[in-house]
């Protein structure tokens, strides 16, 4: 029996765009695990990633509202310009606090808030990037039993932030772009098997 | 149980006894945030559980303006989102004109800056002089900051890009005076301005008022006191008046929806019924 997960965090900044538009390409529109990713972006562009990727993707592409329900079957993005923060009962929070590691939203922040949450059903993915963030967040999921995954610095398109992250924790699995996809949706339950 | 669960016991008592202690309501707040400043203050006083800072707020008050302080670190910017003042310029302001005399109020004003942005903007649409404006927070070290109107210096290059993204009709430049490292908001512009400490959560109504611009304070709040809040700022308002809030804060799905509509929806203006 393979461990059940309950959601899937991604920390990306550098490369992202094409990075993300690969993987959300392999979900299927039913995805069982809600995917909630932190991409670095300048603050004003308009939700023009959200619109992209709705089209690459099956699942339904968001930005993620304040005190938001957590759902299976979608990605949510960071806004850009605000921190986001998953609370207790599984909704989102926002935040303009300071930067950290020079980024808001942050990695780390979104990741060490939603390793508290989902202790060990939690799935961090670090992708390609320039820029250390998302390292300790990583290490706070590997903390809680949760399972960290790190694209392949050789296959990303900046390798600093991959790097950084297999330095920082015992990763469990450090894989090429293209296998991430199909790693992730291995997670995935049909309706009927959940109880 | 999970270190978690019991970090939540612990944090429910911290804020329970603070509240008892000195009247401060943070039990409200939503946790995420709240236990990423209770972390760092951990690490900062070299404590190692949360139930370690029950002791230290109670008998140490001291210790608690330190805590106080944490829970209130800000950063705010002066034309923060300059799509907010291009269509409050368009949509509000021709409609302000219209009275002799108005009242702002800018509750969680924070260090400032928002306060005199609006300012800036209602001199330039030539009613400043009718205007009142009320500036609150809960934070007297930002409140000081705020009456000072002293600002670095190197934090003006973004402020004047965002200025003159805003829909400006004027320059920068006019409103404040470099010294040193320092830029200071010329006296015209304050003197039009009142600060005051007001907390939201414990606090009452700061009647009549024609506009309340309250950006970036209600995400820091879980549903049950946004809900609070936001019904302050209906009482609060004047019949007619303006509601502004943080791009990414709403007035739908909360008890006020129906006593609101909207006035520009991606920038979160909204006029009372
Ligand atoms: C992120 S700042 C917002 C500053 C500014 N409005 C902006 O959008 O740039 C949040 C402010 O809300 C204040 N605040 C938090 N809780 C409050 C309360 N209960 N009553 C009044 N102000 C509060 C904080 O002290 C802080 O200054």
């Amino acid at each position: 029996m393979t461990q059940h997960y309950d959601a899937i965090v991604v920390g990306t900044s550098a490369g992202g765009f094409h990075a993300l538009s690969a993987i959300v390409a392999e979900f299927p529109e039913t995805f069982s695990l809600p995917v909630i990713v932190v991409q670095h972006t300048k603050e004003d562009n308009d939700e023009f990633l959200a619109r992209h990727l709705n089209r690459q993707s099956a699942l339904w592409v968001k930005e993620a509202d304040d005190k938001e329900a957590i759902q299976s079957g979608r990605l949510y993005l960071a806004p850009p310009g605000y921190h986001l923060l998953i609370e207790a009962d599984r909704s989102f929070s926002l935040s303009v606090d300071p930067r950290v590691n020079y980024s808001r939203p942050s990695i780390d922040v979104l990741f060490s808030s939603a390793a508290d949450v989902y202790q060990d059903n939690l799935i961090g993915v670090i992708l390609t990037g320039a820029n250390s963030d998302g390292s300790q967040g990583l290490r706070n999921i590997k903390g809680r039993g949760g399972l960290a995954i790190v694209q392949e610095p050789d296959s990303a398109e900046v390798a600093y932030m991959p790097r950084e992250a297999i330095a920082a924790t015992p990763v469990d699995h450090v894989l090429a772009l293209q296998e991430i996809g199909p790693f992730l949706r291995q997670f995935h339950e049909p309706i009927l098997v959940k109880v | 149980m999970t270190h978690t669960e019991l970090e939540k016991i612990e944090t429910d008592l911290l804020l329970e006894g603070i509240f008892q202690r000195y009247g401060y309501d943070f039990r409200h707040y939503a946790r995420a945030s709240l236990n990423r400043r209770i972390t760092h203050r951990l690490q900062q006083s070299h404590l190692e559980h949360i139930s370690d800072l029950l002791p230290r707020v109670l008998y140490d008050e001291d210790f608690f303006n330190c805590f106080l302080t944490d829970m209130s670190i800000t950063v705010t910017e002066f034309f923060r989102d300059p799509p907010f003042y291009q269509s409050f310029r368009k949509l509000v302001i021709p409609i302000l004109k219209t009275y002799p005399y108005i009242k702002i109020w800018h509750p969680g004003c924070a260090t400032g800056e928002e306060v005199y942005s609006m300012a800036m903007v209602l001199h330039e649409e030539g009613f400043l002089g009718r205007t009142q404006i009320y500036a609150t927070d809960l934070n007297n070290h930002s409140l000081e900051i705020a009456k000072e109107g002293i600002y670095p210096i190197e934090g003006m290059k973004q402020s004047i890009a965002s200025y003159n993204r805003s829909g400006a009709k004027a320059s920068f430049g006019e409103y404040y005076h470099a010294q040193y490292e320092y830029a200071r908001i010329h006296d015209w512009l304050k003197g039009h301005i009142m600060f005051a400490n007001h907390n939201l959560v414990t606090d009452g109504i700061f009647g009549d008022m024609n506009v309340i611009i309250c950006r970036n304070v209600l995400i820091y709040f879980d549903r049950t006191l946004q809900s609070q809040v936001l019904r302050l700022f209906s009482n609060s308002l004047c019949h007619r008046g303006f509601l502004c809030l943080g791009t990414r804060e709403t007035v739908e799905c909360t008890d006020v929806q129906c006593q609101f509509e909207a006035v520009a929806n991606k920038e979160k203006i909204y006029r009372k019924m």
